[in-house]
């Protein structure tokens, strides 16, 4: 209460001589309108320019479909990991538990839960994420930690010179039931 | 010494640091007057200390702690310890004062000044002493930079800002948009809400504790155990492959630990039933989404007749049901990490076909 009183300002103090200087209610709030106004659109300017930049006049981006050489070049019942750094691609030969086949298949190396790189740990058998712990096992299904799903899996064929041929276009997902499908795995 | 390691290490797990931390606070929150004498706090204050000098001996835990990126921690661990501390003091102070009737200390030695130039000017003392401090800090300690980012190499363990690390750990959790998303947005807005959920003027202006000792223990649970401890565990204890190390323990890459985890629909349909999965998403799902739905909906009502009882008397209906939701989401967290470290479950609600698990 008293502090309201306080903070009323005595009444014969607002006498206003200058009427030519002195800025209206009125006035006030449309020179505020349109300083608004020009920034707003000197920022809706500046937005769309930016729009250019989603269209860059060269896009280098490395092929999504590669030879990576011969079947024979993978071991059996290895994970080569020599694609990893190149085309982010895990290889692997040998049996494949999830679909009773074997032959090759090709994981992506980008975790399921936030799309960390795995590591893959030989002595454990199992590839562990650094950022959360999640664990996948050879075959890229997630047993372990907060990943909800399996690696995915690309699509890998027989080139006609006879090199495994990767199409990193084209995915295949575990709880889709895709990895059956006939190009997710390579019968050698 | 060595046998005190192997102790301590063996007992620094996620659960019992986190389940002995809430007894702790539980206890403090209940018996708060004696806690905060100084009778208590100067032991605890010498054991700490001493402890902190008997972990540098460890040549793991003095790595660990020097490191340019971990020093703030240890200096926010003080201050966050003090603060706390003193506000709580002042506040069962005055509890004590107010049932003998006696003047608060605030009305009692009225220290209110202008803020011009009083505050202004100690800001500015204060902008220039932190600018002074942050040269020194950079001069002496060298900015942790390493080779070009590539995408397909991730550092082993790959953590977030020291202050950004209870997300992370929420995340060991929660599916990315709940963790990485939803909850960090309601942290942000729930804590801005504040002020306007809680219409109760008691404690305005003045150090208070028995009054509010609800709303200050909903306070301080989010911030020291879901925060700042999860800070701590994830800077101190979170090694390679995000495993979980003790303070004394050689950061071991090929740590194996017991982590095969399973969603609550393969627990009840393949482990209970053994009928295996059914095809329906719905149906697989049903379960879980009755038990998030329950614990979303069903449960305010209930809490409102119960435990919150005076608390709904005193709020209207909707700042209840905001408060009780933010009061939810917030306790979901223990709960899920309980529910991981018992029964290994991995989401109560997994739809991984369309990116929804919970």
């Amino acid at each position: 209460m008293d502090i309201k009183e306080e903070l009323k300002p005595p009444q014969d103090s607002v006498v206003v001589e200058d009427s030519y200087h002195m800025v209206t209610r009125r006035g006030f709030v449309s020179w505020l309108t349109v300083g608004w106004g020009a920034f707003a659109g000197a920022t809706a300017i500046m937005g769309a320019a930016f729009q250019r930049f989603l269209f860059p006049n060269v896009l280098r981006e490395p092929p999504q479909e590669f030879k990576i050489g011969f079947p024979n070049d993978f071991l059996e019942g290895v994970v080569d990991l020599r694609m990893q750094d190149k085309y982010g691609i895990w290889v692997v030969r040998g049996f494949d538990p999830a679909t009773s086949q074997t032959g090759i298949y090709v994981l992506s190396v980008i975790c399921t839960h936030l799309g960390c790189t795995p590591t893959w740990l030989e002595s454990e058998a199992k590839f562990k994420c650094p950022c959360h712990g999640s664990g996948f096992y050879k075959t890229g299904i997630n047993f372990e930690g907060p990943a909800p799903r399996p690696l995915e899996r690309f699509r890998v064929v027989l080139a006609e010179d006879g090199q495994v041929q990767v199409d990193k276009g084209k995915k295949f997902q575990y709880e889709k039931g895709e990895w059956t499908q006939p190009e997710a795995f390579l019968k050698v | 010494m060595e046998a005190l390691r192997h102790t301590i290490n063996a007992f620094a797990t996620p659960t019992t640091i986190y389940l002995s931390s809430v007894a702790l606070f539980a206890i403090a929150m209940w018996k708060m007057e004696i806690v905060v004498k100084p009778l208590v706090m100067i032991p605890v204050v010498i054991v700490t200390v001493l402890g902190t000098i008997f972990a540098l001996t460890d040549d793991h835990f003095f790595k660990l702690v020097t490191l340019p990126d971990n020093i703030p921690i240890t200096i926010m661990l003080a201050t966050v310890g003090y603060f706390t501390w003193y506000a709580l003091k002042k506040g069962v102070e005055n509890d004590k004062r107010l049932s003998e009737n006696r003047p608060l200390i605030e009305q009692e030695q009225d220290r209110r000044v202008m803020t011009w130039p009083n505050l202004v000017y100690i800001e500015f003392i204060c902008l220039i002493a932190i600018t002074v401090f942050l040269i020194f800090w950079s001069i002496g300690f060298q900015a942790p930079l390493e080779e070009p980012a590539n995408p397909t190499v991730t550092p082993n363990p790959a953590k977030a800002p020291w202050y950004f690390l209870g997300l992370q750990e929420m995340l060991v959790y929660f599916d990315p948009w709940l963790a990485g998303v939803v909850f960090p947005g309601l942290i942000v807005v729930g804590l801005m809400a504040l002020p306007y959920i809680d219409p109760n003027p008691k404690g305005n202006g003045y150090y208070s504790f028995k009054d509010r000792r609800l709303v200050i223990g909903y306070y301080l649970f989010g911030f020291l155990i879901q925060w700042v401890l999860l800070i701590v565990l994830g800077t101190f204890m979170r090694g390679p492959g995000w495993s979980f190390f003790g303070p004394f323990q050689e950061w071991d890459p090929h740590k194996v630990e017991a982590l095969t985890n399973i969603n609550l629909s393969e627990l009840l349909w393949v482990k209970l039933l053994n009928i295996g999965l059914p095809k329906n998403i719905l149906l697989r799902e049903g379960v879980g989404i009755v038990v998030v739905l329950g614990y979303l909906v069903a449960l305010p009502p209930l809490l409102a007749k119960t435990i919150f009882k005076k608390l709904y008397q005193e709020l209207s209906f909707i700042r209840f049901q905001i408060m009780c939701f933010l009061f939810l989401a917030m306790l979901s967290l223990p709960i899920k990490m309980i529910l991981r470290w018992t029964i290994n479950l991995k989401y109560i609600v997994a739809i991984p076909e369309f990116f929804f698990n919970i």
